[in-house]
């Protein structure tokens, strides 16, 4: 027996399994982050001094990084509605475009932490440094694995769009979905971090 | 893109080019029921495993500063030099004992063995909703465990801090703490691999006419323990990255300002908070005693409804009562903190919070108690088990009570009291539930029963030492003896009057440990010796009984797509020749 | 979703341009604001609200959550009650005890 409800939505539910699979594991996701953000309340309360973010962080490299994410949350968007326009080569483009700027978002990060280190701020100075490293390097693991994701899909994973191409196509929504989630997160890393 | 229709689905796969070999088959097998079988192979051998370092915490608590006789030159002069235990490895083992408990032992055999067997066939699925994520669930919890075990022959040996890991302690610990951390990660991933799976498969896997009123209370219990695992896991697995930061990075994020330990001013900036540590582990690990509970209320409310041959009473007041106990258990943490400096409004909250839940916990015991209300019960081995699990989750449900309320807790905080409490709750509550499911689904998986002689012998010992063993802890604990002392309180003058119930304690945990040999015997010798039974052995009406005996180790359970037309329990309906209705059996066949 | 003609995906794509373009101007206005150093209680209110302002825009539109299914709004609301529970950890620590 086939494993029902892979494609096309379960009547009464509406969603297709992965749909349902992928939002319980962001919503397992937002408790991983909310506990690290609650943890970053409560130290910063109990902190008597708080050094501002941008007394420490490079405002403008992060700044470059928020609009970089966002435009590879775009594309990765995009490349979903490209194949719902039944556009494979398009698919390719904006996928790749998503992929490329991620990768540009770890380099920008690179050059963050390396410019941490060059001064000797690492994550023993300070509760403040702590839990920039920690709430950054964790979104970056994030990132890789959404860039190890997309580039399967971009690879080897494509095979499928001869093969099964609805199929395919809930894919890249659902790793998109993942993608979207991790923009969003950033969205409140940049200005909790740098900004405040 | 909804051309197929649902009819067109129950095709045979046809992607099957040739049988899968070995290793696909039996190792990494994507089948619900091999990787069910291997959860329980894997759970029960660490169920023994953590049951064996606590029969040797015993001896030292029943004879501190003696030799272990027999085995206790095998532990090397680090642990235990000339056989004489070690406080530091006393420490070690009493971590290991919880951890492996909890995580390796009790939760996946709820959850990833019986869940992973029997929950598909119950809901009537081909097989789990993601069976690739399900293999991995079960690898990532097999390397988490040997993680764990490895810890103990690494210099230093394993963690030493308790299950809770409290900060500081757990900070400046030797580098089996690390390794405890990483092996935490790779559990809780698993876990919540594996919840993601189990969610999606209720929602989306039920047969045609299955509705949620309709599934059986076992599955009921997993639908909500996987949302308890989804949501409360998280919190632990960041404070587990906080801590190994803290631990290899050098950051202090769990350590205050101005540490020092044994004399020495500690390498640490500071700035951080222990307390934060104790609330994100109870974030989790309150919710975690429900996901220890309910899959074995499952288990209970299954044996009960089909040994009594009668409806569940009450069901959809279980149902509520245990979506209501879900909910709760995520805004209960801190009554494991009164002592920690909390204000009285604060605690006040906690408190109440803690005493509703006990109401939902109430609901359902007390309808399954009343389910046996005028049944004529089958005092099977299953049922024995599962009847025993009343009385027992009732006195450590009850002996809860007093720890909630904060004027209690300052004098129970910490004792044997509270030893007993929960262990009332988990060893003769929860295990004696996963005993009876495995008495009871034995049939099912082997084609075979479990010998029932053996099955008395095993249940009788095992209920009468049990007791021998926990009991006495609450004397232990309201005399204020507390729960981490090496030498069994040795040392303390209040504990001397209740000091040589230590011995008895500790004969009865040996026996225990031996009235497990009938079991493991009767469960070897009756997978190829035990007496063949037919499909549905317990007359039940369930669907996984509808299946064939030993399903097929491949996707695929039924021969037919099951269809669904009453509720799980439709026992004893009157004007029906048999005294049981199968869910799957149509109306007009009546 | 599932049933996305090609004239609503086009439609679809205009809207994430537009949504595109918000967000952009949305984080030069939160960087902007940053650099007049309010005071830590007003920043705090103002960075937060457009940080949920863009996250609201990305989920509703980006993960098309503002046309999804009944099931996930309820899944997303038990885990926005819990995250809340979350948030209240600080709260429980601190308050009554004194900082």
């Amino acid at each position: 027996m086939q494993i029902p409800y892979t494609v096309e939505p379960r009547p009464d539910t509406g969603v297709y399994n992965a749909k349902l699979g992928i939002w319980l594991f962001l919503a397992s996701e937002v408790m991983l982050f909310g506990a690290l953000f609650s943890s970053y309340v409560l130290l910063r309360v109990g902190a008597t001094t708080w050094p501002h973010g941008y007394e420490h962080l490079n405002i403008p490299l992060a700044t470059v990084n928020t609009v970089v994410l966002i435009t590879s949350s775009v594309t990765m968007v995009m490349s979903w509605a490209s194949l719902a326009l039944k556009n494979l080569r398009k698919f390719r483009v904006y996928m790749g475009a998503t992929v490329g700027l991620a990768c540009v978002f770890l380099v920008i990060k690179g050059f963050e932490y390396a410019a941490k280190f060059e001064h000797g701020l690492y994550p023993s100075e300070s509760t403040f440094m702590a839990i920039y490293f920690t709430l950054t390097g964790l979104h970056g693991l994030h990132i890789i694995g959404g860039i190890v994701v997309n580039c399967y899909l971009l690879g080897p994973g494509s095979k499928m769009w001869k093969t099964d191409p609805a199929r395919f196509t809930n894919r890249v929504e659902i790793a998109g979905l993942y993608w979207h989630f991790v923009d969003l997160v950033w969205i409140f890393l940049f200005p909790v971090l740098y900004l405040l | 893109m909804s051309e197929a229709a649902p009819g067109a689905l129950a095709g045979i796969r046809t992607d099957h080019h040739a049988p899968p070999g070995f290793w696909r088959t039996y190792v990494f097998s994507q089948d619900h029921k091999t990787i069910g079988i291997q959860y329980a192979i894997t759970a029960l051998l660490f169920l023994l495993f953590g049951f064996t370092l606590m029969m040797i915490m015993r001896w030292q608590l029943a004879y501190p500063g003696q030799s272990i006789p027999f085995i206790g030159k095998f532990f090397g002069d680090a642990n235990a030099p000339d056989g004489v235990m070690l406080p530091e490895f006393y420490n070690q083992l009493g971590a290991m004992h919880g951890t492996i408990m909890v995580f390796l032992g009790v939760v996946p055999l709820a959850v990833g063995a019986f869940g992973n067997y029997v929950m598909p066939l119950q809901i009537g699925a081909p097989d789990m909703a993601f069976p690739k994520l399900n293999m991995m669930s079960y690898w990532i919890y097999f390397v988490g465990g040997l993680t764990m075990l490895s810890s103990f022959l690494i210099p230093g040996g394993a963690a030493a801090s308790g299950w809770t890991s409290y900060a500081p302690l757990s900070v400046i610990a030797t580098a089996g703490q690390t390794v405890w951390l990483f092996g935490m990660i790779c559990l809780i991933t698993s876990s919540l691999l594996g919840s993601v799976n189990f969610i999606t498969t209720i929602l989306q896997l039920r047969a045609k006419g299955l509705s949620f009123m309709r599934l059986p209370f076992f599955v009921w219990a997993q639908l909500v323990t996987s949302f308890l695992l989804l949501l409360a896991f998280p919190p632990l697995e960041a404070a587990g990255v906080l801590q190994l930061m803290d631990r290899l990075a050098g950051t202090s994020f769990f350590m205050p300002s101005g540490l020092v330990v044994s004399g020495q001013p500690l390498a640490y900036t500071g700035g951080g908070n222990p307390l934060l540590w104790q609330h994100l582990f109870w974030f989790l690990a309150h919710p975690e005693v429900y996901v220890l509970i309910l899959p074995a209320m499952g288990i209970v409310a299954e044996v009960i409804a089909n040994n009594t041959r009668k409806p569940l009473w009450g069901y959809r007041s279980m149902v509520y009562a245990t979506i209501f106990l879900g909910f709760m258990s995520f805004v209960v943490w801190a009554h494991h903190m009164f002592l920690t400096g909390m204000g009285t409004v604060i605690s006040s909250f906690f408190q109440a919070t803690t005493m509703i839940i006990s109401i939902p916990s109430i609901i359902i015991l007390t309808a399954l108690f009343l389910s046996l209300w005028g049944g004529s019960i089958r005092f099977t081995t299953p049922m024995l088990f599962a009847l025993a699990f009343l009385p027992m989750f009732g006195i450590g449900g009850l002996t809860g009570l007093p720890l909630g309320l904060a004027p209690a807790d300052i004098h129970l905080h910490d004792t044997y009291y509270v030893i007993g409490h929960f262990h009332y709750v988990v060893a003769p509550g929860t295990l004696f539930a996963l005993f009876a499911g495995v008495y009871y689904w034995f049939p099912k998986v082997t084609g075979r029963k479990m010998n029932d002689t053996l099955g008395r012998i095993h249940f009788w010992l095992s209920f009468a030492f049990i007791n021998g063993v926990f009991m006495p802890m609450f004397i232990q604990g309201l005399a204020g003896v507390s729960r981490r002392l090496y030498d069994g309180g040795a040392m303390y003058s209040h504990a001397q009057g209740v000091m040589h119930l230590n011995v008895f304690m500790s004969i009865c945990a040996w026996c225990l440990g031996l009235a497990q040999i009938p079991f493991i015997f009767n469960f070897f010798w009756s997978i190829w010796k035990g007496k063949k039974v037919s499909a549905n052995y317990w007359d039940a009406t369930t669907l996984e009984w509808a299946a064939a005996t030993s399903p097929p180790m491949a996707h695929g359970n039924f021969a037919t797509t099951p269809e669904v037309y009453r509720g799980p329990y439709e026992y004893s309906p009157p004007g029906n020749a048999a005294d049981f209705l199968p869910q799957n059996q149509p109306v007009e066949a009546r | 979703m599932e049933t996305a003609s090609a004239e609503s995906v086009r439609k679809h794509v205009r809207v994430y341009v537009t949504v595109f373009v918000t967000l952009m101007a949305l984080t030069l206005i939160t960087v902007a604001i940053s650099t007049l150093h309010l005071g830590t209680v007003a920043a705090i209110l103002v960075a937060l609200f457009i940080a949920s302002l863009k996250a609201s825009l990305v989920a509703a539109y980006f993960m098309h959550l503002i046309s999804e299914k009944k099931l996930i709004y309820a899944a997303l609301t038990l885990t926005a009650v819990l995250f809340l529970v979350l948030m209240v950890i600080p709260v429980s620590h601190f308050a009554d005890r004194g900082l």
